[in-house]
């Protein structure tokens, strides 16, 4: 046996290749596995589906109805070139509804967990990595259908948008949605039971969405609420998101730079953003892909 | 002639202060059955767990499908089959999506996955149920299920933990003529552990285990065999006076559970009409039997299996099993 490898170490070495090469198609099969069986879960329980369509619509058709009438004489809206309040709200709308389904997509773990099946999935002879990878994933998509149909609804909400704006808004929320699950399974990674999901709903979603710009503007804030909103990351999937849909309503840029997010009194370009978001969502997927290495 | 698939050297556990696991030593060989028995919270989880690689021991060592399960954990997991203590199932997903899932994360080769899983669902006779989801299922067959995923990528050995608790009499049954059509058509090793005494008698061997350690290991006969001849039981509303008749006058020491009396003696038919006839004390009712592996245990650890033994062992193995999931 040793005289083989002696005569033949490219043989050995194209072996350790192989096996590099096996390891991986295995760690993509788990992902691809991980992330469909999300998928056919979603699409199975489509009640929920269509349930968790329902606040959405409820805040931007009460709530923005509400509020664009009483702010018509306003400063920021009835002011600045006709700006409805609904035309506001609207990506933000749809930045909330990634934003819930994105975490709660991925904290699914914490289900699994709880039901056994999670144990399956550890036991496996596949790289973690996989499933950390493979639920960041299903729970990006998840938020991406969620997403998509509040775009589709658009023109029912009073809201126009060219052809052009939806193609740019898609890759944007995508980026939202991916940084808001990597975000979930790093989470979900580190909780022991169903207790802390509320607690993470409460203490951590709920604040997530109202600092994210998503229902008035971030500008003009009192200080402590200033820095809150910039620390909050779903700001920065929500604003480009915002800045893409008030261009197409034709608004000068002036007016919407007023609207959108600022750091020290610098705007982000919609690129920046959008890499700052992309960049939380792989810190969080690595934290994520760690602490399930690390589980006995 | 037949290959050791299943090694371990001194294994102990430890959890702080709690020591599950003791010191075991055992050896599994290809093709056999293998039961693990005893009471909750004696280390048989545990010890399973171990060979899994799902827990890391304290110390010792262990092989299994002659790798190290220290060393390459990944590479024991591909050659074995796991069947938990716990429900792993997805029960939103169908009988055959989960049995999909399992393909897909042990790589079994797409050319042969659709086959093989007709084939065990057909083994485990699920096949007419493979499109429904798992939650109408009945608990029996999502055992069965679970022992189909388990087989799925062709382990060499199918460990199975308490596979049968919880289920009744009839299903246990079912459980056990599938385990062994899966050995006769399959030559796979099956490695399971249970406290019901009566199961382990399917078992080709045995190993009984109290408080973390080995206390005897065998064929369910050569086990029988440690307890000599038969086992007399008698009720006496006297058990005291009886007991003290029966040392005195036929020379054997009685155990005593309340009004029962117990003892193990050579030949039983002899023995019940000197009893009847020689013991002044009152005796109420009367039973000879072949000794089982209740009495097995019995006699080495001087205490009974007891199904809901809800006692300070108990509840330290609840903490282990707590501290395990973190």
């Amino acid at each position: 046996m040793s005289s083989e490898v002696a005569v033949k170490p490219p043989g050995a070495s194209a072996g350790v290749q192989d096996a590099r090469a096996d390891t991986r198609m295995a760690s993509l099969r788990a992902i691809y596995i991980i992330w469909y069986r999300d998928i056919l879960r979603y699409w199975r329980d489509r009640w929920r589906l269509v349930a968790s369509l329902a606040q959405p619509l409820l805040f931007l058709i009460v709530f923005g109805s509400g509020l664009s009438s009483s702010l018509k004489g306003s400063a920021s809206f009835g002011a600045s070139g006709g700006l409805s309040y609904i035309q506001f709200m609207y990506p933000g709308i749809i930045g909330m509804a990634i934003l819930f389904t994105a975490i709660f997509g991925a904290m699914s773990i914490v289900w699994d967990r709880e039901f056994g099946f999670l144990k399956e999935v550890l036991v496996a002879p596949i790289d973690r990595s996989s499933v950390a990878i493979g639920k960041a994933l299903g729970g990006t998509t998840q938020a991406m259908i969620q997403g998509l149909i509040l775009l589709i609804l658009a023109p029912f909400v009073g809201v126009k948008l060219s052809l052009l704006t939806v193609l740019t808004m898609i890759p944007l929320a995508a980026v939202l949605a991916f940084g808001l699950s990597s975000f979930g399974v790093a989470l979900a990674s580190t909780m022991k039971s169903m207790q802390g999901f509320q607690v993470v709903m409460n203490l951590l979603m709920m604040p997530m969405f109202f600092l994210s710009g998503a229902l008035f503007p971030l500008s003009g804030l009192p200080g402590w609420m200033t820095v809150l909103t910039r620390i909050d990351p779903a700001s920065y999937g929500i604003d480009p998101l915002r800045r893409v849909v008030l261009s197409d309503s034709g608004l000068p840029t002036a007016v919407i730079d007023k609207l959108g997010l600022t750091i020290n009194g610098q705007v982000l370009s919609i690129p920046l953003e959008a890499g700052i978001m992309l960049a939380f969502g792989v810190v969080m997927l690595a934290i994520a892909v760690m602490s399930f290495r690390r589980r006995d | 002639m037949s290959e050791t698939v299943i090694q371990a050297q001194g294994l102990v556990k430890r959890y702080g202060e709690l020591e599950a696991v003791r010191g075991i030593d055992l050896e599994v060989q290809a093709g056999e059955i293998f039961g693990f028995l005893g009471p909750n919270g004696a280390g048989k989880s545990t010890t399973i767990s171990i060979l899994c690689t799902l827990l890391t021991p304290t110390a010792g060592t262990a092989r299994v499908a002659g790798i190290d399960v220290m060393h390459d954990p990944a590479g024991v997991r591909q050659r074995i089959g796991l069947v938990f203590q716990d429900p792993s199932l997805d029960d939103q997903l169908t009988g055959r999506e989960n049995l999909e899932f399992h393909a897909f994360i042990y790589s079994v080769p797409a050319s042969v996955r659709r086959q093989r899983i007709d084939e065990m669902l057909e083994l485990m006779q699920l096949t007419e149920r493979a499109g429904s989801q798992v939650r109408t299922y009945s608990g029996g067959m999502k055992r069965r299920l679970e022992i189909a995923r388990g087989m799925l990528h062709q382990p060499q050995i199918l460990f199975l933990d308490e596979p049968t608790l919880g289920l009744d009499p009839q299903t246990r049954q079912s459980i056990w003529n599938h385990l062994n059509e899966l050995r006769s058509r399959k030559g796979i090793t099956i490695f399971m552990t249970t406290h019901y005494m009566d199961e382990a008698e399917y078992c080709d061997r045995i190993g009984i285990i109290d408080r973390g350690k080995i206390v005897a290991l065998g064929t369910p006969d050569q086990l029988k065999a440690m307890v000599g001849g038969d086992v007399v039981t008698i009720t006496s509303s006297k058990p005291e006076a009886a007991a003290l008749e029966i040392k005195e006058l036929l020379g054997v020491t009685p155990s005593r559970d309340d009004g029962t009396l117990r003892m193990e003696v050579s030949d039983g038919k002899a023995f019940v009409p000197r009893l009847v006839r020689e013991l002044m004390a009152p005796v109420d009712t009367v039973t000879l039997r072949r000794p089982s592996l209740d009495d097995v245990f019995l006699k080495l650890t001087g205490h009974v299996i007891r199904d809901e033994e809800a006692g300070t062992r108990d509840q330290m193995r609840m903490m282990g099993r707590a501290w395990r999931r973190r």
